[in-house]
């Protein structure tokens, strides 16, 4: 029964990243093996260079990167720093 | 070989350039402004003004010094802030609109963040170096930075990152306010005058007897020369003017120019002209005595000389002052609605000495009057100390002389006794000192009026009597007798006595005329008679004389004849 509403409730993830800094390349190295080990399958990522598409910091409140927002399934979580700390990680995607 | 270090004249030394911030008076405080291209921390308690301050310089800076600046909000929102200064007649969105001003309004709910390991602040860069480049800005605000400590966990990282921030400010050349929220003993909460040692200023906003008083202070100032006071500021409907009281310096123009009090007989007590313009003069008197009415008199002769004139009331209402002034024969409201004087009526208890010392100054700098008048500086007294009033009258009768306004203070005096020193300690100060008092006596008060000092001019030192009547106001040699001085009906009843004497002695001189008269008579009469007598006996005399004569010639005649008979035998 758990299986079936983890099926319905696909991670909806999207990081923002600057370029290739330090920090950037260890978070969303982090993140994929956290969600390939957890979530596996179940899960959409999307990676943003925010230094390309500067405006959408203002609009996404962003401060401190890395910065990992997850939309769905809610409440809306905002994770930040390069994902290293896996229990903080999968206490805020909301895994137990 | 001599190396000379020291300041070549022909080429001056460069100073550091500075950014001003179009605050009234904070310009001249700094000598120019905050230090362009580096960053300024204001630090203060909660409403002392600092977001005010910090917006006031990017309006300003846009709409005065062609700067567009960008300002960061990590308080309020963007629509909040736009709404809070709307106020003050700062038009946001319209300077948003122009690409003058861009706001952007930094959001960060704690609860829900969750801190996965190392991170920097690279958002903020992004998203300021963003908006500076978008508009081409020259000034930055930070307002309040310090919000990131409380939400974000990792100090160590924001600190690290505070410190590039304002590095990469400074590489980018723009003016930047930081306001901070003031700490315990500190100057704020996180420490970030650390990061910020060009230029601290401090705001505070003090409360003494339930008066508020809002102050500012140029903690440090590097590489620049700046007033240390801590000054009182205003924030009205026009922004804040901080109050710059320059050094106290008695260096300022003199005139001798006379301004006519619009009493002419008191004019003549003073030397017969008035008095001096760009002077200070103390009216003081007891209550009732008619202070406020020499005021109204001096306003009336400023204006009708077509000369600008403020009345700073502090007890009366202008509507009020006017109609008194009415039953006199003064009517103020003609130069009111003319535009020559300017009531200011506030109550003393509406703000602290400082504040009414830039009011003041405000109103003096935009009115730019010839007289100014307060009435009365006694009731200051309760909004602070008599040392405080003291320095606060220094304060505004060094900036009037300055300004060569002359200006009359009223000041009550509490008994009959005639006091050294005025309550407020001001008579020391002031150049022409006018005591109405009391006189008390035969079941009646009288007002009398005496010039206890006049700089610079030959005064009568003599008491008048003031009266006011229907006609105006009008001083009245006092009547000085073997039982002192008499005023009012003991006067007149003086007057009145002295005139039957009068009467009395010019009729008495008519009958001693008279007596005079007639004693002449008598002797005229006298005289005539022994004249008449003398002439008769004159007569008689000379008529026997003749007879002699006669008889004598008789004689010798009968004598040759009968000598001739007696030879003719």
């Amino acid at each position: 029964m758990d299986d079936t509403i983890q099926e319905d409730e696909r991670y909806v993830l999207r990081l923002f990243v600057t370029g290739a800094s330090v920090n950037s390349v260890r978070a969303i190295s982090n993140l994929k093996h956290i969600c390939e080990t957890y979530v596996h399958d179940n899960y959409s990522l999307e990676i943003i260079d925010v230094y390309q598409e500067k405006t959408i910091a203002e609009k996404e409140q962003i401060i401190a990167l890395p910065l990992l927002i997850k939309s769905f399934p809610l409440p809306e979580r905002r994770l930040i720093g390069d994902m290293s700390d896996t229990n903080r990680v999968l206490k805020g995607l909301g895994i137990s | 070989m001599h190396i000379n270090y020291s300041q070549n004249p022909h080429k001056p030394l460069k100073l550091l350039p500075k950014s001003p911030t179009g605050i009234i008076g904070l310009d001249q405080i700094t000598e120019g402004g905050i230090p362009e291209g580096r960053p300024t921390l204001i630090c203060g308690g909660a409403g002392c003004g600092k977001t005010l301050f910090s917006m006031e310089f990017i309006v300003r800076g846009a709409m005065e010094f062609n700067e567009p600046g960008v300002f960061m909000a990590f308080e309020e929102k963007a629509d909040e802030l736009t709404m809070n200064v709307a106020s003050l007649g700062f038009d946001l969105e319209k300077l948003q609109a122009d690409k003058l001003v861009k706001l952007d309004h930094v959001y960060i709910e704690r609860s829900e963040i969750e801190e996965t390991g190392e991170y920097d602040l690279d958002g903020i860069f992004i998203r300021l170096g963003h908006a500076i480049d978008s508009i081409g800005a020259k000034r930055v605000v930070l307002d309040t930075i310090e919000n990131l400590f409380s939400s974000l966990n990792n100090e160590a990282i924001i600190r690290a990152e505070l410190r590039r921030l304002f590095q990469w400010l400074k590489g980018k050349k723009v003016t930047t306010i930081i306001t901070g929220e003031k700490g315990d003993g500190i100057f704020t909460r996180h420490g970030l005058e650390e990061y910020v040692s060009d230029c601290v200023i401090l705001l505070d906003h003090r409360v003494m007897n339930q008066i508020s008083t809002r102050l500012l202070r140029i903690v440090k100032y590097r590489g620049s020369m700046h007033g240390t006071n801590e000054y009182p500021f205003l924030i009205d409907e026009k922004g804040i003017s901080v109050l710059p009281v320059t050094a106290l310096t008695l260096d300022h123009d003199v005139s001798t120019e006379r301004v006519s009090s619009g009493i002419p007989s008191l004019d003549k007590m003073l030397g017969g002209k008035g008095f001096y313009k760009g002077s200070s003069v103390l009216v003081s008197g007891t209550a009732g005595t008619g202070k406020t009415s020499i005021a109204g008199y001096f306003a009336n002769e400023t204006c009708k000389g077509n000369k600008r004139c403020i009345y700073f009331a502090f007890e009366e209402s202008p509507k009020q002052i006017i109609r008194n002034m009415m039953s006199i024969g003064i009517h103020l409201q003609e130069y009111v609605d003319s535009g020559l004087l300017k009531f200011h009526a506030s109550r003393p208890t509406l703000n602290g000495l400082e504040m009414h010392l830039v009011a003041i100054h405000k109103l003096v700098q935009e009115f730019k009057p010839q007289v100014v008048i307060l009435d009365p500086i006694t009731n200051l007294i309760t909004v602070g100390s008599v040392s405080e009033v003291k320095t606060m009258l220094i304060r505004l009768i060094d900036f009037l002389q300055s300004e060569q306004i002359t200006v009359m203070f009223t000041a009550l005096t509490l008994n009959n006794i005639v006091n050294e020193q005025t309550d407020e300690g001001v008579s020391s100060l002031v150049d022409a000192w006018l005591l109405v008092r009391d006189i008390e006596f035969n079941g009646e008060r009288n007002r009398g009026m005496y010039v206890m000092k006049s700089r610079g001019m030959k005064h009568s030192n003599q008491v008048r009597e003031f009266v006011i009547s229907d006609e105006g106001l009008n001083l009245v040699d006092v009547y000085l007798g073997p039982e002192g001085v008499l005023t009012g009906s003991a006067r007149e009843a003086q007057r009145l006595q002295e005139e039957t004497g009068d009467v009395l002695r010019k009729h008495a001189l008519t009958m001693k005329d008279m007596e005079i008269g007639r004693k002449r008579k008598v002797l005229e009469s006298k005289i005539a008679s022994l004249k008449e007598e003398f002439e008769s006996m004159q007569d008689q005399l000379n008529k026997s004389y003749i007879e002699d004569t006669l008889r004598k010639e008789v004689i010798e005649k009968n004598r040759e004849e009968l000598t001739r008979n007696r030879h003719n035998d």
